[in-house]
């Protein structure tokens, strides 16, 4: 099993959640998170002095999935996510050791 | 005192009520999210303790005349001496009820500047032996019957010099004890919620119309007029600080429109009652420009005014109350010419330079407004200093870190599952 993380502009995640849907992902998890890479931040003005914004929301979204799926899942959120300016983020894939489903006891690929 | 002037005058006391809570959100949205419940404590405790305090004898210290005249006696301690079945009660019972919501706020408007940093306990103190000792004695200079400042002929309609001058430089010398915030002026952090500003902003101009307006303690022509000075003096001062902020650093801001507003509202103050519709456009649209520039101030001379009291309350009050020297107009009003009250009663007005008085007038505004400064400045420095040694007004690094919703209260105002109206930095 594997975790797709991706970090993604958030007015983005309603293109990357139907993009999940129509590759079959049936569960993941979503946070708003702050963060910077190229993109940088923005100055804001109060009262004649300047701010400097560094950090910009993102979303992240979590997704675990088994090792066969895990290709066609990472290209249904680059496909989603991708506006091709500038902050349009990363995904990035680790490895998941035990995953449990809580209500059933269920275990490692019966838990997808 | 008819039913119309009651209904308006109860009508007025509740508007200026609602502007201590609107102040507490003007400045809590500036302020750092980590200490927006100790801004609003400082601002809601000021209308718990005041207005009891008002009524049992800072009325009386400010209103019952003496013949020393330096400060009212007790004659008029818990409204003493009157109930319900003398004709002028009620006229007496509005009046001091009314007024016990100007002195909740002007100490209130010395928490901007003081915010992050002081102890709330110092904070508890501080706020009623600083109404006792500064609010009360100046307010009768200027507002008492035989208050020297009145006899002069300085004018003062609702409270620019006993009020914002007054707050406004007492809280230059508490920041001067109270000290910079850790890491100012090199860091610092943008409003935490510019929404609870601009809300805060929108009660103050509503409550305002109660401060200045019902200042006439009735409700007759000049009540009117002072109701549109109040409004066009703020419209023209959020346009005015605008046009300097888009010209001076590129933008429109929600900031600088709130604070012109504010400040407009502010210089009209003392002005609202003695001036025409033009006059107080043109008041409100000086104060804009000239607070815009007052807040940078602080950078030059490096006091940490947090959220601006100097540069909006102190400036603004000043550049109103001097302009009275020029736009004082009573031949618009029908007020009777001279200094102080006639023998009739009624206070006598003496016209600005704009209006044929010469420079008298500017120079009774000056000499009020000096007196005003320097003893409220050097008496609220030293009951700052007092309070220090005995106390300490100023919470500790640790505490001033973490931040003072936590750490003065035990309270925390947005809880990382919920957004609420603030960014939670």
């Amino acid at each position: 099993m594997k975790l797709i993380t991706a970090i993604v502009k958030p007015f983005k995640l309603d293109d990357v959640k139907a993009a999940l849907k129509g590759v079959g992902v049936e569960g993941l998890t979503v946070s708003e998170v702050q963060g910077f890479g190229r993109q940088g931040g923005h100055t804001e003005t109060y009262r004649g002095s300047e701010y400097a914004i560094d950090f910009i929301p993102k979303i992240r979204i979590e997704a675990v999935v088994a090792d066969g799926d895990v290709d066609r899942v990472c290209d249904a959120v680059v496909e989603g996510a991708r506006t091709g300016k500038i902050g349009d983020g990363k995904v990035w894939v680790t490895e998941v050791t035990r995953m449990i489903r809580i209500r059933t006891g269920e275990r490692d690929s019966d838990a997808i | 005192m008819d039913s119309g002037n009651i209904a308006w005058m109860l009508a007025s006391t509740a508007l200026v009520l609602f502007m201590t809570p609107g102040l507490a959100f003007f400045y809590g949205g500036m302020d750092r999210s980590r200490n927006v419940l100790n801004m609003l404590m400082m601002n809601f405790y000021c209308l718990l303790v005041i207005p009891l305090l008002w009524a049992a004898v800072g009325y009386s210290l400010s209103f019952s005349v003496t013949d020393h005249g330096i400060v009212g006696g007790f004659g008029l301690a818990m409204m003493r001496g009157i109930n319900l079945t003398q004709e002028s009660a009620p006229a007496a019972l509005v009046k001091m009820i009314f007024l016990a919501t100007f002195a909740a706020i002007t100490p209130a408007l010395i928490s901007g500047a003081v915010a992050g940093r002081m102890k709330f306990s110092a904070w508890a103190i501080f706020v009623p032996v600083w109404s006792l000792l500064v609010y009360c004695p100046v307010t009768y200079w200027v507002a008492a019957d035989n208050g020297w400042m009145k006899q002069m002929g300085a004018l003062d309609f609702a409270g620019g010099t006993s009020i914002h001058v007054n707050a406004g430089i007492a809280a230059l010398a508490a920041v001067l004890v109270l000290g910079k915030r850790k890491g100012w002026p090199r860091e610092g952090a943008p409003p935490h919620s510019m929404p609870l500003v601009m809300l805060g902003t929108g009660i103050l101009w509503f409550g305002w119309f109660g401060f200045n307006a019902g200042s006439q303690l009735g409700a007759d022509g000049v009540t009117v007029q002072v109701f549109i000075n109040t409004f066009l003096a703020a419209s023209a001062a959020g346009l005015s600080w605008s046009v300097v902020e888009r010209l001076r650093d590129g933008h429109f801001t929600n900031l600088g429109v709130a604070s012109g507003i504010v400040a407009g509202l502010v210089a009209i103050t003392p002005a609202c009652g003695f001036v025409s519709t033009g006059s107080a456009m043109a008041i409100g649209a000086i104060a804009g420009v000239a607070c815009c520039y007052a807040v940078l101030l602080k950078n030059r001379f490096l006091y940490d005014d947090a959220l601006d009291v100097v540069g909006v309350h102190f400036v603004g009050g000043l550049v109103g109350s001097i302009l009275i020297g020029l736009f004082s107009h009573p031949q618009f009003f029908g007020y009777p010419q001279g200094q102080g009250l006639g023998a009739d009663g009624l206070l006598q007005v003496t016209p600005g330079l704009f209006f044929g008085g010469g420079l008298n007038l500017l120079g009774y505004q000056l000499v009020a407004n000096g007196a005003a400064v320097l003893y409220s400045f050097i008496a609220s420095f030293a009951i700052m200093k007092i309070l220090d040694a005995v106390m300490g007004v100023r919470v500790s690094a640790d505490d001033e870190q973490e931040g003072l919703d936590l750490t003065q209260h035990a309270e925390t105002a947005y809880h990382s599952a919920e957004r609420g109206l603030g960014r939670g930095i």
